[in-house]
């Protein structure tokens, strides 16, 4: 029949668009070994598991920020008993994690996450060169 | 029993992914056997369905129309609704694909006393089928977060679009809320209107409720199970060059996710969920209204067995004559 | 057997048991079905398994294989017609046909709903040719074949009369005159034809029209309704009949020459088509445009069919001209050219009144008189006066196939708008492409079938007693002979104080022709201002 040519061209557009994430990522040698997370150097215990960061960082920190604005509080205590001053620029970044680019975003990017974090807070390095 | 049948089918499912998931060594099987037979059979049972219909002629050219003909060229023709052209048609079928046009024309009759029979409008199912058609299409779309590297932008789009709320953390997506709305209608609209829960079979149950598993787990890991969304993504690309390897901090909940997603690829091109690609290729819908203008071949056109001409004024030829009309042979 | 009074028929329950569908049982009740075909109908057209035999019987004398051709028959046209098996894999089951089917409205019958109808099919379908339904069987809603899904099939494939308006509704086109066609086909195969079909197609085949007229007595009708015309204005025209070297073809269905209140139609096309100078012929070999093979079988269509484009080029016509009848224009619009075509030795339609080129046949060569009439309007070539048709109040009835198989819409709406001054359309709902069917189309209106029939009509009829009840209507027009035919004992029956016309019939009434002698009456020999003749 003459409109098979246009199934099977439709069909075959349909396969390819379904595979298109193979054919992406085939050709630009994507692999699965995951973002490369800057690690900090100065400290081996974050305020939390990691295990929990990994996957609920998130909470944490709208706990904390949450914590700060409503009751002005700004002390947190963690599991192990250590103290951290509840803020991300100073205690997060500059303590441990450094800018952002090399820690958050690593992830955020790689998982297509863009919280609303830096509409507010700064990152400490940028901020550091700048005033250099 | 076709009810409860499918939601126990799909309960099954979820509870065999959820437990083989919690079961380290049957992870490579839940996580890498698995998606690649599902998508396999997929793909070939779908391309399958798609070429066994090609592969039957469509003899005539029977359009159903739905508006005015071209005709007299004072005469205002209708090009969505009986459409003349191949840009009509496509036309037509974009109406029909995009925005489910027959399905908008849906009425509801009633006979009261009297007897008076009485259409009303009834856009419910168009409403309840557009929303959860489209939101589907959002939430795989914005699934390519996860096999695609870097993400595509339209995905990052999406994403915004969809989170644009900015209720919650993770971001509540508002095709989720919809989908699960719709879904929840489609089920309720089949189990309570009489008609259509008399037509129902196990598999508009099964593939209501798988959908709705496959949308419930989903936001299940997302909102509350906290799934490691790296270590997904790692999986699905790792997936994707063919060189799959298990990250070790995947969840049971991505399991369940996962299995039923695989057990809805895999069962697609054996249901009437093929009406995804059928749709296209409806000869009452995709066909144009310009029979009189454009001879359509049939491709097994065969003679067949006439009373023809000669055989008919063999046999009255005397009558003829008698009535003095005009014979061939005398 | 006397029928039901419209008032116990309208006391219509919708059940659904909970049992469901699968259950292939039905009763042939008294009213509800079609006697079966005669065996020498069958034998004269070579159909198989010809026998003495009745839907109620316990048995039906089916051929020893009866289930191997069954089966054979389906993979064979899953193969020949993508829509069949496209059909077969897609529904969804949501139900938007369901309350859209006359018949189900009617009968309140769950397997008349359109998507119950095709799942008798499918089920079957799932059963021998799916993997699922080999597979899971019941779960996957597939039945087994036997002699009761026979019988069922062929009760519920006469319940639908082809109309294709569950069509418009459904989302993916699914369309059960599709299916109720292959359905007839397969019963066709074991010899399970109804005679209300099979008696007109043989009639049909032999002597070149339904009514089985043969050449002297097709002269005299065309003679009589000549005298007739002239005895009411006053003019004797010219039809001719197997004329070599006419301009024209032209074909209308036999009932147009022989049956009421078609008969006056066929006046009104005499007298137009001589007022206009139409150099037209009649065929007595094809001396039927409609088809009823298109209610048996495609091969059934395509045999009765080539006589047309044989006949014209017999004559030596340009063009054809077809007269007013819905399933024939189906046929005419949908099939004829792919089954019989190409009509390469005809020529383009043009009007030579008007001068107008009917580029919309331009390749089947064949133009529908609401065109041919409604451009006559248009260019002003006719003299109408409307005024002649006042004791009408008119509405029109899109019968099925001009509408939803050709979209023909507008010109008999604009032909009635000129011939007659009132006018009144029926919801919109139950007009142009959502219009109802008469409910005895595609071969279901004979009388042993009457209350199904005024079952199935009942949608149709309540949208005329809408309009009669409001706006004093007690004309509904059309352009199907079924429609002349079976309407008239519909309206009858639901609404009583309502005719049945055809256009061409208010055509006729206003026509005004030269040399024409002062009208007292209309084509119906009834005075043309019953008000004025009262108060003489």
């Amino acid at each position: 029949m003459r409109d098979r040519g246009l199934i099977y061209s439709a069909l075959a557009l349909f396969l390819g668009l379904v595979t298109f994430p193979a054919w992406h990522n085939l050709s630009a040698h994507v692999t699965g070994k995951g973002p490369e997370v800057r690690l900090p150097v100065n400290a081996k215990q974050c305020v939390a598991p990691v295990e929990y960061m990994r996957t609920s960082h998130m909470n944490l920190l709208i706990d904390w920020r949450e914590t700060v604005v409503r009751t002005g509080r700004r002390d947190f205590t963690a599991a192990g008993g250590k103290h951290y001053n509840m803020s991300l620029t100073p205690t997060c970044l500059e303590q441990c994690h450094g800018a952002r680019k090399d820690f958050c975003d690593r992830c955020h990017d790689y998982a297509a996450v863009s919280p609303p974090c830096w509409n507010c807070h700064q990152d400490a390095k940028a901020v550091l060169r700048s005033a250099k | 029993m076709k009810l409860y049948g499918a939601l126990i089918a799909v309960a099954a499912i979820s509870l065999a992914a959820g437990l083989a998931g919690s079961v380290g060594a049957l992870q490579p099987l839940l996580g890498i056997g698995v998606p690649y037979c599902a998508l396999a059979i997929l793909l070939v049972g779908l391309s399958w369905r798609v070429i066994r219909w090609s592969r039957s002629p469509v003899p005539f050219r029977i359009p159903t129309v739905c508006g005015q003909q071209i005709s007299l060229p004072w005469i205002k023709s209708s090009r969505l609704e009986s459409p003349h052209s191949t840009l009509g048609v496509i036309g037509r079928m974009g109406l029909e694909v995009l925005l489910f046009r027959s399905l908008f024309r849906n009425t509801r009759s009633r006979i009261d006393q009297g007897p008076r029979l009485i259409y009303g409008e009834a856009k419910w199912l168009w409403l309840g089928a557009m929303a959860f058609h489209w939101s589907l299409l959002v939430v795989v779309l914005r699934h390519l977060r996860f096999v695609v590297e870097p993400v595509p932008a339209v995905a990052l789009w999406l994403d915004g679009l969809d989170g644009f709320f900015h209720v919650g953390v993770p971001v509540l997506y508002v095709t989720d809320i919809v989908l699960i709305a719709a879904l929840l209608y489609l089920l309720v609209r089949r189990l309570r209107e009489p008609q259509v829960r008399f037509i129902s079979l196990f598999t508009d149950y099964f593939a209501l409720f798988l959908l709705l598993g496959i949308a419930l787990s989903g936001i299940w890991m997302r909102y509350f199970a906290r799934v490691d969304a790296v270590a997904v993504k790692q999986l699905a690309l790792s997936l994707t060059v063919f060189s799959p390897s298990l990250p070790k901090n995947l969840s049971a909940w991505f399991f369940v996710h996962l299995g039923l997603v695989c057990t809805l690829a895999a069962y697609l091109p054996f249901s009437k969920l093929m009406h995804m690609g059928g749709i296209f290729l409806s000869p009452t819908r995709n066909l144009a209204n310009n029979n009189r203008m454009k001879r359509h071949v049939n491709p097994w056109n065969y003679p067949v067995k006439v009373h023809t001409y000669e055989e008919w004024e063999d046999e009255f030829r005397e009558k003829i004559e008698a009535a003095g009309l005009p014979v061939e042979k005398h | 057997m006397a029928n039901p009074k419209p008032e116990e028929l309208v006391q219509i329950q919708y059940p659904t048991p909970s049992k469901g569908w699968m259950d292939p049982a039905v009763e042939f009740r008294k009213g509800t079905y079609c006697y079966s075909a005669l065996a020498r109908n069958l034998n004269y057209l070579g159909l198989p398994n010809a026998r003495e035999w009745q839907p109620f019987d316990a048995d039906w004398k089916l051929p020893p294989d009866w289930k191997r051709i069954i089966l054979d028959g389906m993979k064979e046209r899953l193969e020949k017609f993508r829509s069949f098996r496209l059909f077969m894999d897609i529904c969804v089951r949501c139900g938007a046909c369901a309350d859209k089917c006359h018949f189900y409205i009617g009968s309140g019958d769950p397997k008349n709903m359109p998507v119950v109808r095709a799942e008798l099919v499918r089920s079957v379908y799932r059963r021998y040719f799916t993997l699922s339904g080999q597979l899971f069987g019941a779960l996957a809603g597939a039945r087994d074949l036997t002699e009761d899904v026979i019988k069922e099939w062929f009760y519920y494939a006469h319940q639908c009369t082809e109309c294709r308006r569950c069509s418009v509704f459904c989302p993916y086109g699914i369309d059960t005159a599709e299916i109720t066609m292959i359905v007839r086909e397969l019963l066709n195969l074991i010899g399970c034809n109804i005679n209300w079909v099979l008696e007109p197609a043989a009639n049909c085949f032999r002597t070149g029209n339904h009514l089985g007229i043969q050449p002297h007595g097709f002269k005299d009708s065309v003679d009589f309704a000549v005298d007739e015309l002239e005895e009411l204005t006053g003019i004797r025209v010219d039809a001719s009949i197997n004329r070599k070297g006419a301009e024209v073809l032209l074909v209308v269905p036999s009932a147009d020459y022989f049956g009421t209140p078609h008969y006056y139609t066929f006046l009104g096309y005499l007298a137009l088509l001589h007022e206009v100078g139409l150099d037209y012929t009649f065929s007595a070999y094809a001396s039927e445009g409609g088809n009823f093979g298109l209610f048996n079988s495609h091969e059934m269509i395509k045999r009765l069919n080539a006589k047309i484009y044989t006949e014209a080029k017999r004559l030596g016509v340009k063009w054809i001209l077809g007269g007013e009848c819905g399933h024939m224009w189906r046929v005419l619009h949908q099939y004829m050219d792919t089954m019989n075509g190409p009509a390469d030795f005809l020529e383009v339609p043009v009007s030579p009144v008007t001068g107008t080129r009917f580029e919309n046949a331009r390749s089947t060569k064949m133009v529908h008189i609401c065109e041919f009439t409604a451009d006559l309007i248009h260019r002003g070539k006719i003299r109408l006066d409307p005024a002649r048709n006042d004791r009408w109040n008119v509405t029109y009835h899109d019968s099925c196939n001009p509408a939803r198989a050709m979209g023909l819409l507008e010109e008999p709406r604009y032909i009635l708008r000129s011939v007659c001054n009132q006018f009144h359309e029926m919801p919109e709902n139950t007009i142009r492409e959502q219009t109802f069917c008469c409910g005895s189309g595609s071969g279901l209106g004979t009388d042993e079938n009457f209350e199904m029939r005024m079952r199935g009509g009942l949608p149709r009829a309540n949208a005329v007693k809408y309009v009669r009840d409001k706006h004093g209507v007690n004309l509904l027009t059309c352009i199907c002979a079924i429609d002349k035919a079976t309407l008239p004992p519909l309206l009858e029956y639901w609404v009583p104080g309502v005719d049945v016309a055809g256009i061409h019939e208010l055509v006729g009434n206003a026509l005004v022709m030269r040399g024409e002698k002062e009208r007292t009456t209309d084509l119906r020999g009834e005075p043309i201002d019953q008000k004025e003749v009262a108060h003489a």
